[in-house]
């Protein structure tokens, strides 16, 4: 049976994936383009093909908080949501991550209202970069389910205890059928260990969870969780690694290379336009152009020090972002790729796209207008950040 | 010995304390407390220190009934629920306003939880302001009495009523001054199966204005001027009310509170009154207290 | 000290506050006039009246904030709270 592909949906894959891993409670609230995940797991638990509390809350604040309660007590906790939904749990995600809770959620990568667009971008996990929880962004329809018993592998490791969230682009990976291979579940139980926190909320063993800190204690709560996502970093290469050895797929750990050895342009992105970059590479490769990718796979925690090394030959950097920082015109991939070389004394410019906001298509021409401006700066033009596929005529 | 730690921050007096004490008394160790934000949850457990004898949960302000519905649904999976009673204790706040629609999903997924609302009618976490369950011509520090104001202006939302609308099995009112009847309504209350809800009234003397030793003798003028009706509601049907044989007029419950002093130094104070003396008419018909 | 940063706190562990260090007033059990009611321990807020071996009651002056609620609830008036160092 192994490696057997069937065509599925987006949605059907991670679902099944989180089906494997065998979580005690889900609790979760239905909001497009996520969906089609809650809906099949729910149809997992009508057809008792998966042995959990499935529970169907009044919103995604309850959803995120009855999976603080059920985490605290020592389940294997999944949720999913995305948009509205994440920017709704945006209090609790930060409760979560500081109780130290290893939660798992699938975000589907949608735009944030006003206006309100129910198709992709990243503004929504973006938003809560600094909410204390992994962000892990998928390619494709396989690593967005094969990304699920990683991250539980990650975050319930006891030096990292952190929530995570699963991100993949909205109806671009949600709601595509493509040929994936079904996370077998044998496998997955070899892989990924039961769930066995040291305190949890027992009469047995009274512990108080969730307490108050004063100025006194408080900052080295947050150190602690800024070194655990510190552990994280070398879990996540790890067991990128691990699952290579059992699965047999890889998609890279903190991040991943295309064409890069020998790169002068780097294009750095995260999530499903990757594909498309990756196409683009093929082309201007064609044409002798020297140009590659650089994936980023782990937004938090950022992995500076891989970016540097893997950066280390480019002469122009190139960030595609589905986001904008308001404000700041630019994208926060390419805030951070630009402050993570600063202080090391690197001074390759970094050009910042923005771009694909609210489901705009991202066509292979658009990347090529792209590579083409950044060409500008090789010739001493300065640019700054811009939106890469705005609308003239309607601005 | 009580299962909530002596050495909190409590006020000397403290409403709340008395009411945690009294939940764990009438529960025992095999409860697991879930707490939103609020006065009992700050007093009790500044990091690395604990009042709680039980296993204790805090989350959030809004969200202490989803997260009791959460350790609920873990322990029936984790195949550890047996006896464990999980017991949510808040404050009106966090009950009657910002948490409401949490404990409305709670109860209409019929979690087995007992929810306990500690009401002691404003957020005194804060500084006394207002809440939903503040009654009407109290002053507080967003209600304040003034030149043009007798203080609040609203009603007390009730809330025992929308729980019971829920569906739930069990409803009950008490008070902190009735401590052995407050113990056997939670007692009964986490024998029912489902989701069932306590309301206890609970005077602080911090924010209502009288001094720490009189918590009780306060309590219990609420319920003999029947401005705090205690009563059962079993699938919502009361099916017990305590009947008071010399109801009081409401003017003992308030002359002994700073928060009612203007009622009494005001002009045209004692016609107002008489709009509170009609909301204690009321409870004592509309539940049959004589 | 080096704290141990765990997001876990330990059962009971207020009880290395002294909160009888608040107290204004203390509150004086007279066992003379005492039925052994208990009504003080209940409605200690607390919980640091404790029943001794003779049925009487005494708090435990380390906690004992004296708000004077078991002085003022008790039916026999046993209780006087008396001004602290008088």
């Amino acid at each position: 049976m192994r490696n057997r592909m069937i065509v599925v949906e987006g949605s059907y894959a991670v679902a099944h994936a989180v089906k494997v891993c065998r979580p005690n409670v889900i609790s979760a609230y239905p909001i497009t383009p996520q969906t089609h995940i809650v809906e099949n797991l729910s149809q997992f638990v009508a057809d008792g093909e998966i042995d959990c509390e499935s529970m169907n809350v009044e919103s995604e604040f309850s959803a995120i908080s009855a999976l603080i309660g059920a985490s605290a007590a020592g389940a294997r906790t999944y949720s999913s949501t995305t948009s509205q939904g994440l920017a709704l749990m945006h209090e609790a995600l930060f409760n979560a991550s500081g109780m130290r809770l290893p939660i798992i959620m699938t975000v589907v990568n949608r735009a944030l209202s006003a206006p309100i667009n129910i198709w992709n971008d990243q503004q929504d996990s973006i938003a809560q970069r600094d909410t204390g929880w992994i962000q892990l962004y998928a390619e494709d329809v396989q690593e967005s389910a094969d990304m699920i018993p990683q991250l539980y592998k990650i975050a319930e490791d006891s030096e990292v205890l952190l929530p995570a969230m699963a991100c993949m682009d909205g109806f671009i990976l949600s709601h595509v059928y493509e040929p994936v291979i079904l996370l077998e579940q044998s496998l997955t139980d070899e892989f990924l260990p039961s769930y066995s926190p040291e305190f949890v909320l027992d009469p047995k063993n009274p512990m108080s969870f969730g307490a108050f800190a004063d100025p006194s204690t408080y900052t080295e709560f947050r150190y602690k969780q800024e070194k655990a996502m510190g552990e994280a970093l070398e879990r996540i290469e790890e067991v990128a690694n691990e699952f290579m050895e059992k699965y047999g797929r890889y998609y890279g750990g903190l991040i991943d290379g295309y064409a890069l050895d020998d790169a002068e342009i780097v294009i750095m992105a995260m999530g499903s336009v990757i594909g498309t970059v990756k196409d683009t590479i093929d082309m201007l490769r064609s044409e002798g152009e020297t140009v590659g990718l650089l994936k980023v796979r782990s937004f938090r925690p950022f992995p500076a020090e891989a970016i540097r090394k893997a950066l280390r030959n480019a002469k122009v950097v190139i960030t595609l972002d589905k986001n904008i920082s308001i404000g700041k015109n630019e994208g926060a991939l390419c805030t951070e790729v630009k402050a993570c070389l600063y202080n090391a004394g690197v001074r390759t410019p970094v050009i910042g796209f923005m771009l694909g906001h609210g489901g705009r298509d991202i066509p292979v021409s658009t990347i090529m207008k792209i590579v083409n401006k950044a060409k500008l700066v090789e010739k001493g033009i300065f640019i700054e950040s811009e939106f890469a596929d705005l609308r003239e005529d309607l601005v | 010995m009580s299962l909530l730690a002596p050495g909190h921050r409590g006020c000397a007096g403290c409403c709340d304390a008395l009411a945690g004490k009294f939940v764990l008394d009438a529960l025992g160790s095999d409860c697991i407390v879930v707490s939103p934000t609020g006065c009992l949850e700050v007093f009790t457990t500044p990091y690395p220190e604990s009042a709680w004898d039980v296993p204790w949960v805090h989350s959030l302000f809004e969200n202490a009934a989803a997260v009791a519905s959460g350790v609920e649904a873990a322990l029936k999976a984790l195949g550890k629920k047996s006896n464990t009673k999980i017991v949510a204790i808040g404050g009106d706040g966090a009950t009657l306003d910002i948490g409401l629609q949490a404990i409305s999903g709670a109860f209409e997924r019929g979690h087995d939880i007992i929810y306990v609302c500690i009401d002691n009618e404003a957020y005194m976490n804060t500084g006394v302001q207002r809440s939903g369950a503040t009654p009407l011509y109290a002053s507080t520090t967003t209600s304040p009495a003034g030149k043009v104001s007798f203080g609040n202006p609203l009603q007390k939302k009730n809330m025992p009523a929308i729980i019971a609308a829920h569906g739930s099995p069990y409803v009950a009112t008490a008070s902190v001054a009735y401590a052995p009847d407050m113990m056997k309504k939670v007692k009964k209350a986490a024998e029912i199966k489902g989701p069932t809800y306590v309301h206890v009234h609970a005077p602080c003397c911090t924010g209502w204005k009288f001094e720490g030793s009189k918590t009780i003798e306060v309590g219990k003028l609420a319920v003999e001027t029947a401005m705090w009706p205690l009563y059962e509601m079993e699938n919502g049907t009361i099916t017990n009310v305590r009947k008071l044989r010399n109801r009081k007029p409401v003017e003992e419950y308030l002359k002994v509170q700073g928060r009612f002093k203007h009622l009494f130094t005001m002009p045209g104070g004692a016609d107002e009154i008489k709009k509170i003396q009609a909301t204690a008419d009321w409870n004592a018909k509309h539940f049959g207290l004589e | 000290m080096k704290l141990i940063i765990k997001t876990v706190t330990k059962p009971g562990s207020t009880r290395v506050n002294k909160t009888g260090a608040w107290r204004s007033f203390m509150p004086v059990f007279d066992h003379k006039l005492c039925s052994k009611c208990g009504i003080c321990a209940m409605y200690c807020p607390e919980g640091i009246v404790y029943k001794l071996e003779n049925g009487y009651y005494e708090p435990d002056y380390e906690f004992c904030k004296g708000c004077g609620i078991c002085a003022n609830e008790c039916p026999k008036k046993a209780i006087l709270m008396v001004l602290e160092g008088k």
